[in-house]
């Protein structure tokens, strides 16, 4: 049996989605998110611990081409599109914080 | 024409003159000669003024582009040389298919004027084909929804009664048909997403088997799921597109190889002596309107008589397709949609350092039903939960697979009603996702298999608004599945209301 989501859960899997979310939302998502999972306990009556998985709908294996140049994309058209620009780099906050 | 309310006289839905040809007739007459590129297009241009302020098919209408290319292809002609197979037909993109240089949103905010460096593999197939792109339509955000709501730009209005929803999530590009903004659409289809809006705005909606399509510039939603396919107002006409969109491309591995017969060209040859299945499961779905259920019989029915052998069969794991679903597609959005960070393209909120950044970015870029499938995902494949949800959800997918595979062994093809209902009013499902999520239940078997489906109107409901009946086929049935559409089509009852 699968356990309700709690509010605790939907905020944990908010940070791990990087979503800030104000109180209001955890609130709503909670109810809503334990609807959707209600319904999706119907599969809990089968009776599938042998069947395989299928993640796909056709067997896939790796696609190799030569491995000559081609174009790629024009940076400056790529860097074009980027909220912040360095250098030709991609601008970003900081990642490290000080040492406390 | 259709008795639907607003389908008779004046209204979005009643269409006349050069934009009520089909896309093989303005093609026909451009290439001869005998019809101008220009000409169709301004007509289109002229319905598009008249009503797209209340219809909202587009998030984007490049007219200028639009003349420019039937210039070229007029000029072309007039060289002797041929555009192509849709010379001169005016098509709607919905805006999740890469164009260069030209806003490509999803409806979504935190994709607010991005301009694609590249185009997307049917973007180019359709210029190719000497196609003209009318406009970029609009969609429920990132593909996520049944009626256009979900969009940042604001949702779509069912040219039929524009009180209600068109579908979704392709609810733009099936509304431009439907209206006679475009002769043509493409669209994307994860559970549904072609066929539902097609069936409540009564034209033809075509998902492909899975892989017969390029990818290639679809931005993603569930990977294993999306598929790119047509709108059309005949069968006929979804399988002259179907052929230009469809082939290999080694731009996506997905992409099935070898060559693949065309399907225009196996049209015309009735249902006679093939053998259609009624899928039971499906009849009696939950939520099913009698209206609907009775157009399906009807149709069963109609084919019958056409010489067709048609018997109730059960594929037993369709009841349990809605749970698979809504299990897998949110875990593969909420792996795809981590691209949106605001590093490299679209939306930025700045932070005090990269969480708070991402975290603020997200908030604000991303509308409420893409982040509840975010959130949906990253449970179901969050540590604990992975096999209760997500893997539970894979083996429904075998045993969906498996169903099919012995429904196949008796049946060539298979039918069911496209949505459980005809279009709902403007703002009846918003408040509760569940009920948005019941519409997709007879379309999500085809995705979770990878099997092609159509959806085709079938006369009209109780309210006088169009019916949808979906015949589905095996991996890469598109010719036999199309040649029942086009015996379907052939008896459909035109739009009166039940």
């Amino acid at each position: 049996m699968a356990p309700t989501i709690s509010k605790q859960d939907v905020a944990h899997v908010a940070r791990l989605a990087r979503l800030a979310l104000s109180e209001e939302e955890l609130e709503l998502y909670t109810t809503q998110l334990a609807s959707v999972l209600g319904h999706a306990r119907d599969i809990e009556a089968l009776d599938i611990a042998d069947v395989p998985p299928t993640a796909h709908p056709f067997p896939l294996s790796n696609v190799l081409r030569e491995d000559e140049p081609r174009p790629c994309l024009d940076r400056d058209e790529v860097l074009a599109a980027a909220p912040e620009v360095e250098s030709a780099r991609f601008r970003i906050p900081r990642i490290l914080s000080e040492a406390p | 024409m259709s008795g639907s309310p607003s389908g008779s006289g004046e209204g979005p839905a009643a269409l006349s003159g050069l934009t009520s040809l089909s896309a093989r007739a303005i093609a026909a007459g451009v290439r001869s000669g005998e019809l101008s590129a220009a000409a169709v297009l301004e007509e289109h241009l002229a319905r598009v003024e008249r009503w797209e302020q209340q219809v909202h098919a587009f998030n984007l209408v490049t007219a200028d582009a639009a003349r420019a290319r039937a210039a070229q292809v007029d000029a072309a002609v007039a060289a002797g040389e041929d555009p192509g197979l849709l010379a001169g037909v005016p098509v709607a993109l919905k805006d999740l298919l890469c164009t260069r240089g030209v806003p490509t949103t999803c409806s979504s905010r935190i994709l607010a004027g991005w301009c694609p460096p590249y185009d997307a593999t049917v973007v180019k197939k359709m210029a190719a084909a000497g196609a003209i792109v009318i406009g970029k339509a609009n969609m429920d955000e990132f593909a996520m929804g049944s009626s256009t709501e979900h969009s940042a730009t604001g949702p779509t209005h069912n040219p039929h009664d524009l009180s209600r929803v068109p579908g979704g999530s392709s609810g733009g590009s099936a509304a431009a048909v439907a209206a006679g903004f475009s002769a043509l659409a493409l669209g994307s289809d994860t559970g549904g997403s072609i066929r539902q809006p097609a069936a409540l705005c009564g034209v033809v909606g075509v998902k492909p088997t899975y892989g017969l399509v390029s990818r290639y510039g679809l931005v993603a939603f569930a990977s294993s799921l999306d598929q790119i396919g047509p709108f059309a107002r005949s069968v006929a006409d979804a399988a002259l597109a179907l052929d230009v969109i469809s082939g290999h491309d080694e731009r996506d591995s997905t992409s099935l190889p070898g060559e693949h017969p065309s399907v225009a060209s196996r049209l015309g040859r009735g249902a006679e002596d093939l053998r259609v299945g009624v899928i039971a499961e499906l009849a009696s779905a939950e939520g099913m309107a009698p209206d609907v259920s009775a157009a399906v019989t009807d149709a069963a029915e109609a084919l019958a008589a056409t010489g067709a052998k048609v018997e109730e069969v059960s594929v037993p794991s369709v009841r349990y397709g809605l749970s698979a679903y809504y299990m897998i597609a949110p875990a593969e959005a909420s792996s795809n949609l981590a691209r949106y960070d605001g590093v490299r393209y679209g939306l930025r909120r700045d932070g005090n350092d990269i969480t708070e950044m991402y975290m603020s970015t997200r908030a604000a870029g991303f509308g409420p039903e893409v982040k509840r499938r975010i959130m949906l995902g990253t449970y179901a494949l969050s540590a604990g939960y992975y096999d209760a949800y997500y893997g539970k959800a894979q083996k429904v997918r075998t045993l969906m697979i498996r169903d099919f595979d012995l429904a196949y062994s008796s049946f060539d093809v298979l039918l069911s009603p496209t949505s459980p209902t005809t279009a709902f009013p403007l703002g009846a499902k918003t408040a509760d996702p569940l009920a948005m999520y019941l519409s997709d239940v007879c379309t999500i078997p085809s995705n979770l298999a990878g099997h092609p489906a159509v959806s085709i109107p079938f006369g009209a409901g109780e309210d006088g608004l169009p019916v949808g009946v979906q015949v589905l086929a095996p991996a890469l049935g598109e010719p036999v599945m199309l040649q029942v559409a086009e015996a379907l089509e052939a008896v459909a009852p035109r739009g009166e209301a039940r």
